[in-house]
């Protein structure tokens, strides 16, 4: 069922520590340095048709995370460097590659739990205070679908759609984030919900230019549990 | 701004005036009516092929049949980037403009205009998108690829030390766009890198060729650069024939597809336009400094006159 994460790689020490953060990605601590590693999905790539098919769940997972992983990592050991050398030039420029590829590692390791299939409640809309939250701050469920179905789809280029908690003034937002900018870099307080990728290798396979049809679709294995989850533990 | 045109015949004369880069600010300096010059060069084209200006834009086709890429560009990429995004910005900026001033301004006025110096109005997307497309398919031809000629080989080796070291860098630009945009060879005339700065001992040599990327819809008129070449790196440009393999895609563009002779035509002109605006600005130092020292006579004349009346 679940993929197995891709072996981290070994620079020579012994110690390995596996464990699941809130974000389950596994970590490796070698020399003081976490290196990153695909997460698994928890459904087969396939899970989740007709919505997203399962070309592109293995190539978005495979290929396109696993390559904001393997830049991430690279990027992080240069960092590394740079700063025992104190080479400012090199840590200044480094900058936006860590910011495209973690934020990409970020963003997709948050995606993978916001999707599941039908037969695992996928679309089944939120109950408890989740759901009593969405009505207060926007009307309804229906409301809030296609306030963010509009943004997502009005986004020009690539980025994300984002449901978000403000932990402090504990209101729902909805916002988007250009390229792969996490939604933290949209206001500091803010947590992620639920988040849906409109880069175009989300669904071109699929759904070609039609964008909206996507987004459309995509509620039908949309993971409310687990934006619950997240929503109850920052407002208990 | 594009008109549907029926003869072929035409067709090249349209192509001429597609090409031609807007000239508009100087020094950074707004001119009060920035698209005059290349307006009247647009308004000259479509009265000689014989056609009145339309305001709705028309979606212009490539210069080559759908399938004429294949197999290194599909026909049904081309079917789905130029049938529906490309027409999509068409049918979207004709929506947007109606009744407004945007109407029947040529592409490239509504491009700047929009542009707004870098605090984007939404009709920009959809401009500089339709223009960003049609000069991309113009920068490609079946049988392309190979290596430019002439004048354009030796700028590029002049600018870049080798054709190797420019296609490098090409490259290296269109792999580093991250998200969408697009990567560009462009002609720069006579610029220091400095905003506003002029240049005091402008030589041949300031104006140069620059490798160039741009995130989304932006491109170089915006900022005053005459586009030679550009490649499409937005996911839908290739990823029904290369998926994530970006790199592949590039390779293919550079080695198969890119048309020189389309690169060269455009050097040219940019060439000939930077040429008639360092002489128009010549010009224009010029007939300041006439009006300057006619406003000192005004002056002496004005002080004597009231030396007399003094006097009375």
């Amino acid at each position: 069922m679940a993929i197995r994460p891709l072996l981290s790689r070994t620079l020579g020490l012994t110690q390995t520590l596996t464990h699941s953060h809130s974000h389950s990605h596994t970590l490796t601590q070698l020399r003081g340095l976490q290196t990153f590693s695909l997460p698994d999905l928890s459904y087969d790539y396939g899970a989740l048709e007709p919505a997203i098919s399962g070309e592109i769940m293995q190539l978005h997972h495979q290929k396109h995370h696993q390559a904001y992983i393997t830049n991430y990592n690279k990027a992080l050991e240069q960092l590394e460097d740079a700063l025992a050398k104190g080479d400012s030039s090199s840590v200044v420029k480094l900058q936006s590659a860590i910011k495209f590829n973690g934020g990409g590692h970020i963003n997709h390791s948050v995606f993978w739990k916001n999707l599941t299939p039908v037969s695992e409640g996928g679309g089944e809309p939120p109950h408890g205070s989740l759901g009593w939250a969405i009505d207060t701050n926007f009307g309804s469920m229906e409301a809030l679908v296609q306030k963010i179905s509009a943004e997502g789809a009005a986004l020009q280029g690539s980025g994300w759609v984002w449901l978000g908690l403000d932990k402090v003034s504990k209101k729902l937002v909805v916002d988007t984030t250009a390229n792969q900018d996490p939604l933290v870099t949209k206001g500091a307080n803010l947590v992620p919900l639920l988040g849906i990728d409109v880069w175009e290798h989300a669904y071109y396979l699929q759904y070609k230019n039609v964008r909206p049809d996507y987004l459309k679709n995509i509620w039908k294995v949309i993971n409310w549990k687990y934006a619950s989850h997240v929503y109850e533990k920052e407002c208990p | 701004m594009v008109v549907a045109v029926a003869a072929a015949a035409a067709s090249s004369t349209w192509l001429t005036c597609a090409l031609l880069p807007r000239q508009g600010w100087l020094h950074g300096i707004q001119e009060p009516t920035p698209g005059l010059q290349w307006t009247n060069k647009k308004r000259c084209c479509t009265r000689k092929a014989g056609l009145t200006i339309t305001a709705k834009l028309e979606l212009k086709p490539p210069p080559y049949p759908l399938n004429a890429l294949e197999p290194h560009m599909s026909q049904e990429t081309l079917e789905y980037h130029w049938g529906k995004h490309h027409r999509g910005y068409v049918d979207n900026l004709n929506k947007q403009i109606i009744g407004t001033e945007l109407d029947e301004m040529p592409l490239e006025d509504i491009i700047i205009t929009t542009y707004n110096k870098g605090d984007i109005l939404p009709p920009f997307n959809n401009a500089a998108q339709i223009w960003n497309h049609d000069f991309f398919w113009e920068s490609m031809k079946p049988g392309g690829g190979g290596k430019p000629f002439g004048e354009l080989l030796q700028l590029i080796e002049r600018d870049f030390g080798s054709f190797e070291k420019f296609v490098e860098e090409f490259r290296s630009a269109a792999s580093t766009q991250f998200g969408s945009g697009w990567a560009w060879l462009a002609y720069k005339a006579n610029r220091l890198d400095v905003g506003n700065a002029e240049n005091p001992r402008p030589s041949d040599e300031d104006k140069k060729l620059v490798v160039v990327k741009s995130p989304n819809a932006v491109n170089p008129l915006v900022w005053d650069y005459s586009p030679l070449l550009t490649i499409d790196v937005w996911e839908h440009a290739y990823y029904l024939d290369f998926q994530i393999r970006r790199p592949d895609y590039i390779s293919i563009f550079m080695e198969k597809l890119v048309s020189w002779e389309a690169v060269s035509s455009r050097l040219e002109i940019a060439k000939a336009q930077a040429t008639e605006r360092e002489e128009e600005e010549k010009r224009k130092q010029g007939e300041k400094e006439v009006g300057n020292s006619d406003n000192e006579a005004v002056k002496m004349y004005v002080d004597s006159k009231s030396d007399d009346s003094e006097a009375e």
